[in-house]
C-alpha cells in the first residue's frame, strides 16, 4: 500500500511539473511581460532594471526552477490588469467555482445513479424509453444553449430564480459561501443545473452499461436464488458492483468540470475562476492565465490520485497484499 | 407420494428464439423424496440446468415452462407468480451453483450475505441472525467461524467458499437444494469433501438433492438415484448401483463404458461415436439414433417414452417384451 502511494504521488508530481513547463512558456514568451508590466514613458533603463529584477536574464532553468518555487508557494506574481497579486485574486474567486461545481456533482450522483439503475432494470417499458431520449437530448444539447433556455424560462418568463450574479455570501474564513442566504441558494440551482445536465447523462449511461453488465454475473443470479426480493438484488448487490466506474468518472469529471464552468460562469456572469480567467484573457493578463492553468491542473491531478487512492479502500481485493492471502492469523 | 419433496411431471422448457422454438428440456418427469439424492447426468447442452432452473423459477427469459407441472412437498409451484416463487426460493428451496468464485458478491463480507438472507427469510434480530451465521458456518466445516464471518470473499479458497454457499442454501432449513455442478469448478481433492458434506447434510436434514453434474463418478459416491438426460430427455432413471452395474438405455451403457475406474477390470475405454445433436436438429424419434447401434425401425419414427422400469428405449422395451 504504501509503494503504491507512492508511486502514485510521483506520477502527479511529475505530471505537475510538465504542467509548470507549458506555464512557464506562456508566462515567458507569449509577449514581452516587462512590456506588458511598464507604461509608455518608462526609459530604457527602467526596463532594463526591471527586466533584471525579474530574473530575465538568468539562464531559462534558472528561470523555470524559480517559476516552480515560486509557484509551490502560490505565488504567481501580479497581475497586469489591476496589479493585484494574483493568488489573492484566484483565491477570491476559487469558493464560487467550487460551490458550482460541487453542487452540480452532487446532482449528477443523485439524479444520475437512479435513472440509470431504472433504464437497466426496466429495459423495455416506457420510463426507461422516456429517460434514454431525455438522455440523448442531454448529451447533444450545449451547454450555453441549455443555460440560455433556463434563463429564458425561469429567469425571464417566469421571474423565479436569478438571472446572474451568486446572491448573498457569507465569509468564513477565507472561504466566501452562497450556501447560507436564500439568495446565495437560489442563485446557485440554474447554474448548477445547467453544468451538471451533461454529466447526468454521462453518469446515466455509465451505470445503466454497468448495470447490464452485473446483472447477468452469477452472484445476482445466486441472489435471486437466495430468495432476496429484486429491490435488494439490483439497488445493494449490483448497483454496489457498479460504483467504482462511477467514482472514478466523477473524480475524473470534477477536473472537467471546473474546466467547463468556464462556460456557465461566462453564461450567467458567476463570479468564479472561469469568468476570471476570460476576463484575463480578454486584456492578456498573462499570470492570471499561468495561474489559473496551474491551479486547474493541479485539481485534476490531485483529483485523479485520490481517485485511485479511493479505489483501494471501495473495492476489499484491491487492498493490501497481506489480507488478501486471508489466513485465519491475520483476521482483524 | 407423501414422501416427495419434489415431484415433476412431463415439464417441457422451451426458448423461442428467431429460428424456431427450441427445446431444452423435454418431457421430463422426476420425483426426489426426503433424504434422498437424485444425481442428473448427461453431456453438456443436455439440458440438466435448465431443468434445476425451471424447478427454481429462475429460467432467464425468453427461457419459460411450456408444459408440464413441478410440485414442491404437494404444493403446485410451476404456475405461481414472480413474487410467490421468490418467497418459496432461499426458504424452502434453495440453490447451489458451479462456480463459488463468482456466486457470492466480492464487496459484502459472508457474514453480510448469510445474515442478509436468515433475515430475509426468518423473523430474528440482527445478533440472532449473526450467531445462527455462525453455526451454519461451522456446521458445514468452516474453521474458526468467528474470524471468517467477518472476512470477504476473495479471503476463502474455492472449497471453502463453495461451504459458505453451501451455509447461505442452509440459510433457512429448506427441503429441497439442487446443486447444479456444485465441485466442477474444484480441486479433485476437494471436491469428495463437499459432496461428503452435502450426503450429510442431505441425510442429517432429511433434505432431497438434486445433484446436476456430468461426472459419474461423483454420482456414484453420492446419489441415491440418478437420471440420465440426453438432448433434453431423461434417457434412463433408476438407482445408482443397479444403473452403474447393468446400465440398460444404448447411451448409459457407452457413458458407463467410458468411465474406467467403475466397472471394475480394466477393459478397453470405449467412446460413443458421434456428437450429441444441436437443438436446432434434433432427429425424429428418438434423438440418440444417429450414435445408436442397437436401433430398430421404429426408434426413426416414434420417441421413445420413458417406461415404468425407468427406460426410454424402443430396443430394450422389445427385449423385454420377447
Ligand atoms: N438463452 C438460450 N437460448 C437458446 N437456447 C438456450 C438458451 N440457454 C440455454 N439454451 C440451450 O438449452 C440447452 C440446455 O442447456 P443446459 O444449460 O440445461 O445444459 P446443461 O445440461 O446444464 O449443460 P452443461 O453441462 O454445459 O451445464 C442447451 O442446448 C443450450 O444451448
Ligand atoms: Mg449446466
Amino acid at each position: 500500500m504504501l509503494a503504491f502511494l507512492l508511486k502514485r504521488l510521483l506520477n502527479a508530481a511529475f505530471v505537475m511539473l510538465a504542467v509548470a513547463l507549458l506555464a512557464f512558456m506562456i508566462f515567458r514568451f507569449f509577449g514581452d511581460p516587462v512590456e506588458m508590466m511598464v507604461n509608455e514613458q518608462a526609459t530604457q533603463s527602467d526596463r532594463a532594471e526591471l527586466r533584471e529584477r525579474l530574473g530575465l536574464n538568468d539562464g531559462l532553468l534558472t528561470q523555470y526552477v524559480r517559476f516552480v518555487g515560486n509557484a509551490v508557494q502560490g505565488d504567481f506574481g501580479i497581475s497586469y490588469r489591476n496589479q493585484q497579486d494574483v493568488m489573492v485574486l484566484m483565491a477570491e474567486r476559487f469558493p464560487a467555482t467550487f460551490e458550482l461545481v460541487i453542487v452540480a456533482t452532487v446532482l449528477s450522483l443523485l439524479i444520475g445513479i437512479p435513472c440509470g439503475v431504472l433504464t437497466a432494470v426496466y429495459q423495455d417499458r416506457k420510463l426507461a424509453d422516456g429517460l434514454q431520449l431525455a438522455s440523448i437530448v442531454g448529451v447533444s444539447l450545449p451547454s450555453f444553449v441549455v443555460g440560455i433556455l433556463l434563463i429564458l424560462v425561469f429567469s425571464v418568463t417566469l421571474g423565479w430564480l436569478p438571472a446572474f450574479g451568486r446572491g448573498d455570501t457569507v465569509d468564513i474564513g477565507w472561504w466566501s459561501s452562497g450556501f447560507f442566504t436564500p439568495s446565495g441558494r437560489a442563485a446557485l440551482i440554474l447554474p448548477s443545473i445547467s453544468l451538471s445536465l451533461f454529466q447526468i447523462t454521462l453518469v446515466m449511461r455509465l451505470v445503466r452499461a454497468e448495470m447490464l453488465e452485473v446483472l447477468r454475473s452469477d452472484f445476482i443470479k445466486f441472489a435471486r436464488a437466495r430468495g432476496l426480493p429484486l429491490s435488494v438484488v439490483h439497488w445493494r448487490h449490483a448497483l454496489r458492483n457498479c460504483l467504482m466506474p462511477v467514482i472514478t468518472l466523477t473524480g475524473m469529471q470534477i477536473g472537467n468540470l471546473i474546466a467547463f464552468a468556464l462556460v456557465t460562469e461566462t453564461v450567467f456572469q458567476w463570479p468564479g475562476m472561469g469568468l476570471l480567467f476570460i476576463q484575463a484573457v480578454t486584456f492578456v493578463d498573462i499570470p492570471v492565465m499561468a495561474a489559473y492553468l496551474m491551479l486547474v491542473s493541479f485539481i485534476f491531478v490531485l483529483i485523479n490520485t485520490l481517485v485511485d487512492i479511493t479505489y483501494a479502500y471501495v473495492d476489499p481485493r484491491l487492498r493490501s497484499d497481506a489480507s488478501v492471502k486471508g489466513g485465519v492469523a491475520n483476521g482483524h | 407420494m407423501t414422501d416427495d419433496v419434489l415431484v415433476v411431471e412431463d415439464l417441457r422448457v422451451e426458448f423461442p428464439t428467431r429460428k424456431g422454438v427450441l427445446t431444452a428440456v423435454d418431457g421430463v418427469s422426476l420425483s426426489i423424496k426426503r433424504g434422498e439424492i437424485l444425481g442428473i447426468v448427461g453431456e453438456s447442452g443436455a439440458g440438466k440446468s435448465m431443468t434445476g432452473m425451471a424447478v427454481l423459477g429462475l429460467l432467464e427469459p425468453p427461457g419459460r415452462i411450456a408444459s408440464g407441472k413441478i410440485w414442491l412437498s404437494g404444493q403446485r409451484i410451476d404456475q405461481l407468480s414472480d413474487d410467490e416463487l421468490r418467497v418459496l426460493r432461499g426458504k424452502r428451496m434453495a440453490a447451489i451453483f458451479q462456480d463459488p468464485l463468482t456466486s457470492l458478491n466480492p464487496l459484502f463480507t459472508v457474514g453480510d450475505q448469510l445474515v442478509e438472507t436468515i433475515r430475509q427469510h426468518l423473523s430474528v434480530g440482527k445478533d440472532e441472525a449473526r450467531q445462527r451465521a455462525l453455526d451454519l458456518m461451522s456446521e458445514v466445516g468452516i474453521p474458526a467461524p468467528t474470524v471468517r464471518i467477518d472476512h470477504y470473499p476473495h479471503q476463502f479458497s474455492g472449497g471453502m467458499r463453495q461451504r459458505v454457499v453451501i451455509a447461505l442454501a442452509l440459510c433457512a432449513e429448506p427441503e429441497l437444494i439442487i446443486a447444479d455442478e456444485p465441485t466442477t469448478a474444484l480441486d479433485v481433492s476437494i471436491q469428495a469433501q463437499i459432496t461428503g458434506l452435502l450426503k450429510r447434510l442431505c441425510k442429517e436434514r432429511g433434505m432431497a438433492v438434486m445433484l446436476v453434474t456430468h461426472d459419474m463418478g461423483v454420482i456414484a459416491e453420492t446419489a441415491d438415484r440418478v437420471g440420465v438426460m440426453y438432448a433434453g430427455r431423461l434417457a434412463e432413471i433408476g438407482e445408482v448401483e443397479a444403473l452403474v452395474k447393468t446400465p440398460r438405455h444404448p447411451y448409459t451403457v457407452g457413458l458407463m463404458g467410458a468411465i474406467p475406474s467403475l466397472t471394475g477390470d480394466v477393459k478397453e475405454l470405449s467412446q460413443i461415436p458421434g456428437n450429441m445433436p444441436r437443438l436446432t436438429d434434433i432427429p425424429q424419434g428418438c434423438s440418440f439414433n444417429p450414435r445408436c447401434s442397437r436401433h430398430v425401425d421404429r426408434c426413426f419414427v416414434e420417441v421413445p417414452e420413458l417406461s415404468h422400469s425407468g427406460v426410454a428405449c424402443w430396443s430394450v422395451d422389445e427385449e423385454r417384451r420377447s
